[in-house]
């Protein structure tokens, strides 16, 4: 019995993207592949205890989910519907394993991350369709109501159709631009999973960084020679990694520089390090999430805070603001400076991002630990106010309440 | 499939000689590899007169339906198989004619 609940939980982790992403293809219809997968789904689960696990599940949720998607549109083609009639009579089901980039997940992958949606649609589109969580988790993933991720996925589903978002891999000229928009959707899951905002959830959503990881695998393997691919792998591994170190017993954020690292995942650091290596050595210039991993990599390599080589640190920065010239990498980047020229230096970077980070706690929250090592005690207390006012996640806030209660 | 592009456009000059060549040739690409259906300039919001023949007495209004600070300018109707292609076109129609371009789908079917 547990053996066979733990076949269709394997069967949907890895199965559910590819039979949604086939049945797209054959019937042309977002709604229609997912509603036939989720009952191909339910089948199983009624079906297998009794019957036993298929020698292969994939193919036997394929074929029962092509079953439901053709008793639906049989259903609703009562008038005469020539094109879908001729739909149901052609079975295209390629049984041939294809090519690396022409697998049916990436077009599924590329239509849900469509640059015509909005942000948070393709978020809820591709944890729906391509990771096959339910509608309730995703829900519960982004503190918003059932009704209205529902409202939100079936208005985006209606869009792909009524606008013809296409279902297929994009152009090779137009490919690096579009992976860069799959990846900022995963890069968003993994943030909103390592830092969750809100006062209802725990301060880091395990389920959302493990899914974000588990996709960003699955894109890896579908295009092995795209760098930022591998970075960003390398970079939420790297992060990753750190998580059992990274919120105290009493729900605290622990700065890196007072992390265990003897809790560190050594095994996500030796694949996140494997990862860089391997782009350091294609020799081709890296793009940010490389960097990004690259900068990670480094914290992860130190076996104690004080061994960090905060040099590379800020020329990787450098590099990224080249690359980045956003005022978040500038904060960043002075954050690194601080420990290598002194925290006046840093300070004085900090200052000059003002007006432009005046709403972000992170900013609050540099200018608040400068002070404090300046012993511009006073100051540093308004900063850490400003950061607490400011921080959305309930471990960050715990952590920067105490520092500013600690103040002399 | 049909798309609609709305020339978005803040204030009521009309296109430059600049624009108004490069338009042009963007137009007779349009034509020569098969998407052009139909395009025009339109004139100013304060030109346009609404009808409403909803009630008993048709009402006419002088001004445009909604007043807001930004209008449609003009348009092109186009033919593309599907989005990618139709925003391919409407980015270097937003170029061309230096304004903003909203596309649309027709409904089809």
């Amino acid at each position: 019995m547990t053996d066979v609940h733990e076949a269709v939980t394997r069967a949907h982790r890895d199965e559910w993207a590819r039979v949604v992403a086939s049945l797209t293809r054959r019937f042309g219809d977002l709604d229609v592949a997912e509603e036939a997968a989720a009952e191909a789904f339910a089948t199983a689960v009624e079906r297998w205890p009794a019957e036993g696990v298929p020698a292969n599940p994939g193919a036997w949720l394929t074929v029962t989910a092509n079953r439901r998607a053709i008793d639906r549109i049989r259903r609703e083609s009562k008038r005469d519907d020539k094109q879908m009639q001729a739909r149901l009579m052609h079975d295209d089901t390629p049984h041939e394993p294809l090519g690396a980039i022409d697998d049916e997940r990436l077009r599924l992958i590329f239509t849900c991350c469509h640059p015509a949606l909005a942000m948070e649609a393709r978020i809820a589109l591709t944890l729906r369709l391509v990771g096959g969580l339910s509608m309730v988790e995703i829900a519960r993933a982004f503190l918003v109501p059932e009704a209205t991720m529902g409202q939100r996925i079936t208005r985006a589903k209606a869009k792909i159709k009524a606008a013809r978002i296409p279902y297929r891999v994009p152009a090779a000229e137009d490919l690096p631009a579009r992976v860069s928009g799959v990846l900022a959707v995963l890069f968003l899951v993994f943030n909103e999973g390592y830092l969750a905002t809100g006062p209802g959830t725990g301060p880091v959503r395990a389920d959302l960084t493990a899914e974000a990881i588990r996709l960003t695998r699955l894109i890896r393997a579908l295009l092995p020679a795209d760098g930022e691919v591998a970075g960003l792998l390398a970079l939420m591994l790297l992060t990753e990694a750190r998580r059992p170190a990274r919120v105290s017993r009493n729900g605290e954020l622990v700065p890196l520089h007072e992390q265990d690292r003897g809790a560190w995942d050594r095994a996500l650091i030796a694949e996140g390090h494997r990862l860089v290596r391997e782009r350091l050595a294609s020799g081709v210039a890296p793009g940010r999430y490389q960097i990004l991993a690259a900068i990670n990599a480094v914290h992860t390599f130190a076996r104690e805070a004080r061994d960090t080589d905060w040099s590379q640190i800020v020329a990787l920065y450098d590099q990224l603001v080249g690359l980045d010239p956003s005022p978040v990498v500038a904060l960043n980047r002075a954050i690194a400076v601080a420990e290598l020229d002194g925290p006046e230096v840093a300070l004085a970077a900090v200052d000059r991002l003002g007006d432009r980070l005046g709403g972000y706690h992170a900013y609050h929250a540099t200018r608040a630990e400068l002070l404090r090592r300046m012993g511009r005690s006073g100051e540093a207390g308004a900063a850490y106010d400003a950061a607490i006012e400011l921080a959305g996640n309930t471990a960050e806030s715990a952590y920067l309440t105490r520092r500013r209660d600690q103040l002399g | 499939m049909q798309y609609l592009f709305s020339v978005i456009h803040d204030r009521t000059d009309l296109a430059t000689p600049e624009e108004m060549t490069a338009i042009d040739a963007f137009n007779d690409r349009l034509q020569a590899e098969g998407h052009w259906v139909f395009a025009g300039g339109l004139g100013a919001p304060a030109t346009a007169t609404v009808i409403d023949n909803r009630g008993a007495e048709p009402v006419v209004t002088d001004g445009p339906y909604v007043e807001s600070k930004e209008h449609i300018a003009g348009f092109w109707i186009i033919e593309a198989p599907d989005l990618d292609v139709a925003l391919k076109l409407a980015t270097e129609a937003s170029r061309h004619c230096n304004r903003k371009v909203e596309v649309r789908p027709f409904v089809s079917e």
